[in-house]
């Protein structure tokens, strides 16, 4: 009898082949919990001192919970960054050419899949290696043929790329589809080849709809990273289109125009709140995105095999 | 439409019919890695062995042979210390990301409450790192782990140590957690290919007595030494390529440079790009090396 109940608490305290027992559970919850705050440690700490009045960053007492409701650096940070206008011109840079390259990239990848030529593995290798060139090494040529051309500062120094499967990691997104395109079923192409239909209408009409979870994935990271890419657009648009993060860049400068630091009062100097309220502005779009579709982000993997060999 | 018409009057082989449609695919891509790609690598070549002068209507070359390549090498004083100090800290930044996405990875891929929540966390970063947020964030102090790399003891530790090995140590220091934000990706590689291997092979081992501790050395960690070869080497790409990355700053700050110019930033970015390279071949040998001993 008491070695019944001794199997009972060992088998709650210590788990068994069936559940994990108390001891483990709470472990690994606390264990995830920390190590969860010090990933989110730079948000939490940017989100608590944006929100921080110029008293409060001076009073050394305050450190998580500021002692009132201060909107002003949202404010100034909001027009400092031009918001509406670099908002606007950041989306259309990252949607387009991402929209462009995922197409491009698809077809690339149904190419590879779905085809026996000679020279495919060569062109592996070269996709690869597209993966690994750094931008460095290329860039100056871009930047010298765009200035004869025209074409720096205009978005389509972004485009040209991605419409030639050379965009941003386009290497990832061609081998994401060539996982999709080989996993689908080769017996509905093949009796659709029967029935007459074009090799282009096979790709539109029966590869292409079970695919489209791959497609919506490479858009939305495509996105991002194009969002994120301050290299290539200091170096591409300058001067003509400015993009978030491109502000954010300069934030220090476009602060002293708008509020030159003779003019203003001491509360209205710069100072780490306002700065860090420009960073937390220049990531909300992204962090909705998320929210909105994380599924989509944190599945992806599974999705679109991308481990596979 | 034409295409098809042709090949089907001249009666190809069915074998170059289906290689020509695979080319056609595929060429855009061809054509584009020319232009883009392989043209200009050989013009930025080119430029690397000359001394590059921009005016209003073109540029001007001097052919200087390798002189470029040797200023960087033996004569500027930043370079290739930036470079040496860039090769320590990512061979110091991969063991940590992969430990890391490894065993964030292995509790994601137990069964527990909240797991989509942990999921969305881990994978955040990935999202919004971008060059000026991570500046802005490291300027303000928000990336160390707080009450480290501030502490007495530390910073007299770090004075002890010769420059060239502090500055690697100092940046694991202060930029920890961003070493972490480097991992998002890498999890979920690490979570998918934990869920490809088969429950059976856990059941059978447990059957012949094997404990889970045992188990993970002999099954789970075999499993994902390809894994990590994929993620080791996409670890180093990101690292190389991230545009705060002080060589890359270093090398665009040179093309504008009077001192420096077109020709020189070339010469750097070619070397850059062999370091990154030798890089990646030296960690891919050594870690398909290990895998293969562990699977035999």
């Amino acid at each position: 009898m008491n070695r019944y109940y001794l199997d009972v608490m060992k088998g709650f305290l210590f788990g068994n082949r069936s559940r994990y027992g108390l001891i483990f559970t709470v472990m690994l919850y606390m264990l995830l919990i920390a190590i969860g705050f010090v990933y989110l440690y730079p948000l939490l700490f940017m989100l608590v001192t944006s929100m921080k009045s110029p008293g409060d960053l001076l009073n050394p007492m305050v450190q998580w919970v500021p002692t009132e409701f201060y909107p002003g650096n949202y404010i100034r940070a909001f027009r400092v960054l031009d918001y509406p206008n670099t908002f606007f011109s950041s989306v259309m840079i990252s949607v387009i050419p991402s929209v462009i390259q995922t197409i491009v990239c698809s077809f690339v990848g149904y190419g590879l899949a779905r085809y026996r030529f000679w020279g495919k593995n060569l062109l592996f290798a070269l996709i690869l290696a597209t993966f690994i060139i750094p931008a460095q090494t290329t860039v100056i040529p871009h930047i010298l043929s765009y200035r004869n051309l025209g074409l720096l500062g205009s978005s389509f120094s972004l485009i040209l790329p991605a419409l030639f499967g050379q965009g941003l990691k386009s290497a990832i997104f061609i081998l994401i589809f060539y996982q999709t395109f080989l996993s689908l079923p080769k017996v509905l192409e093949e009796s659709a080849r029967l029935d007459g239909a074009s090799d282009l209408r096979i790709f539109f009409k029966i590869a292409i709809p079970p695919a489209i979870p791959a497609y919506i994935i490479s858009i939305i990271f495509s996105t991002v990273w194009y969002w994120n890419e301050t290299f290539l657009t200091v170096i591409f648009l300058e001067g003509g289109i400015q993009t978030l993060p491109m502000q954010l860049m300069k934030f220090v400068q476009a602060y002293e125009n708008l509020y030159p630091p003779g003019m203003v009062s001491i509360l209205e100097r710069l100072n780490e709140a306002v700065k860090l309220s420009g960073t937390f502005l220049n990531i909300l779009p992204l962090l909705l995105m998320y929210f909105v579709l994380q599924k989509w982000f944190v599945e992806s993997v599974e999705r679109t095999g991308i481990t596979g060999e | 439409m034409n295409l098809r018409k042709v090949i089907g009057n001249t009666e190809m082989k069915h074998g170059t019919r289906e290689a020509l449609y695979g080319y056609s695919f595929v060429l855009i891509w061809i054509v584009g890695f020319a232009i883009f790609t392989l043209v200009p690598l050989i013009q930025t070549f080119y430029f690397s062995m000359n001394q590059v002068t921009v005016t209003a209507t073109g540029i001007e070359l001097v052919f200087v042979q390798w002189a470029n390549y040797t200023r960087a090498l033996f004569t500027d004083p930043n370079f290739v210390e930036l470079l040496i100090g860039y090769v320590i800290e990512t061979l110091a930044a991969v063991p940590i990301v992969l430990i890391f996405s490894m065993i964030i990875a292995l509790f994601l891929n137990l069964d527990f409450k909240f797991k989509g929540l942990f999921r969305t966390i881990f994978f955040l970063p990935v999202v919004i790192t971008s060059g000026p947020v991570i500046q802005e964030l490291t300027s303000q102090g928000a990336t160390s782990v707080p009450g480290i790399a501030d502490s007495v003891a530390v910073m007299n530790f770090l004075a002890e140590l010769p420059p060239s090995l502090r500055n690697p140590v100092e940046y694991l220091l202060t930029s920890f957690i961003l070493i972490l934000w480097f991992s998002g990706v890498q999890i979920l590689i690490y979570l998918a290919s934990l869920q490809k291997i088969d429950k059976n092979i856990y059941e059978a081992a447990a059957i012949d007595g094997s404990s889970a501790w045992e188990s993970f050395w002999k099954i789970t960690l075999p499993s994902l030494a390809t894994t990590t070869v994929v993620n080791a080497v996409y670890t180093i790409i990101t690292l190389s390529h991230f545009s705060e990355n002080k060589v890359v700053q270093y090398i665009f700050s040179q093309t504008y440079a009077v001192q420096g110019g077109i020709g020189y930033a070339s010469a750097m970015s070619f070397i850059y790009f062999l370091v990154l390279v030798t890089l990646l071949a030296l960690v891919y040998f050594l870690l398909s090396s290990r895998s293969r001993d562990k699977t035999l």
